[in-house]
């Protein structure tokens, strides 16, 4: 290799990159910012549109993040960036509720990725008080049809906002947990810190 | 056509579109240009159309932007010649040096060497974020080092 190669390929100081996604919200082009952290029940990718926070979703490693950005930028914009700072309320809202020192979500919320009955549901499950539970069925009657429990069932697990719509709260007439999006692990310590359990403990996301 | 979320192709090309844009436009510049080619890309990005060489339209889009700025720099020099670049304390001087020249390349010449050598682009890249073929990508090169060469002293 001569010189002039050894000096053209060794030349360059290593700056650091500028931050991008400050710019692209100020120019209107931040279609979905996210951030993701980490809580007792596990890492959360928060993503938020200009209207507000539009996905609440697990992730237990980094197949998992990629799959539900590629969804993101499927059903609502590949306009997508890392932008912690857009996040920062639903992000401090989040960690006051895991610390209990919050019991209700003040964060604007976008619920684009919802619709029809699903979002009626999900509404209705939206206002069930922090401590307290419901059922399927009286959760279905008020999104206005008494016998859907089951699609209630569907539209509860198919919770794009969990935690912050707290579908967790919603539980089987007989008293059985039912479902849950994030595995029942995460249900019953979700329903143990708002009755001021212990949630020391974290869910197990290894198996 | 379902395109990747755009902070993969920030994550996967940044740093080359950078190092293109310190090599090409100097270090004042690059990150103002940067800014621009990326808000460029993430304005034009959902109505693409191919996404099959992302790297080669992001190095296209840069190298528009480097085009421009040097147009608009040479407009607003004074007559008397170049711009006084901004005196750089801790860039190793015979670093500076070198790219200093590149910059002084005519522009193919220029855009050539840098995608070559700073971000190690083949000649199928350089031609493809040229637009030019890969014929005239070798000759771009090879013009260029033979300039610099003549010019270069270390």
């Amino acid at each position: 290799m001569s010189e002039l190669d050894a000096a053209l390929r060794g030349g360059l100081p290593n700056r650091p990159l500028p931050d991008l996604a400050a710019a692209a919200a100020e120019a209107g082009l931040l279609d979905v910012g996210y951030a993701t952290l980490d809580s007792p029940v596990g890492r959360l990718l928060v993503a938020g549109t200009p209207q507000g926070v539009v996905r609440v979703c697990y992730v237990d490693d980094e197949r998992q993040l990629e799959a539900a950005l590629g969804r993101l930028a499927e059903r609502v914009s590949p306009r997508i960036l890392s932008a912690p700072r857009r996040l920062d309320q639903a992000r401090r809202e989040l960690e006051q509720y895991f610390a209990g020192r919050r019991r209700q979500f003040e964060v604007a919320l976008d619920w684009r990725l919802t619709r029809g009955f699903g979002r009626r549901v999900l509404r209705a499950a939206a206002r069930i008080p922090f401590g307290s539970v419901s059922t399927y069925g009286r959760v279905a009657a008020a999104a206005g049809s008494p016998r859907g429990a089951r699609a209630a069932g569907n539209a509860l697990g198919a919770n794009p906002l969990p935690i912050i719509v707290p579908c967790h709260r919603v539980l089987h007439a007989g008293g059985g947990l039912g479902g849950y999006t994030g595995g029942l692990d995460r249900k019953r310590l979700l329903l143990a810190l708002e009755q001021g359990g212990d949630i020391g403990l974290s869910v197990d996301t290894t198996s | 056509m379902t395109l990747p979320p755009f902070q993969q192709l920030l994550d996967a090309h940044g740093p080359d579109v950078h190092r293109f844009l310190l090599a090409t436009v100097g270090r004042d510049a690059a990150d103002d240009c940067y800014q621009e080619t990326w808000l460029s890309a993430l304005r034009a990005y959902p109505r693409l159309r191919d996404g099959s060489n992302l790297r080669g339209w992001l190095l296209t889009i840069a190298h528009r932007k480097s085009i421009d700025l040097l147009r608009r720099r040479r407009r607003a020099a004074v007559p008397a010649g170049e711009l006084p670049e901004v005196a750089v304390l801790d860039a190793p001087a015979e670093d500076h040096g070198i790219w200093r020249l590149v910059r002084e390349l005519p522009p193919k010449q220029r855009t050539a060497v840098a995608l070559r050598y700073a971000v190690d682009a083949d000649y199928a890249l350089i031609a493809a974020s040229m637009g030019i073929s890969e014929a005239a990508a070798r000759r771009n090169v090879h013009e260029g080092l033979k300039r610099l060469r003549r010019e270069y002293a270390p």
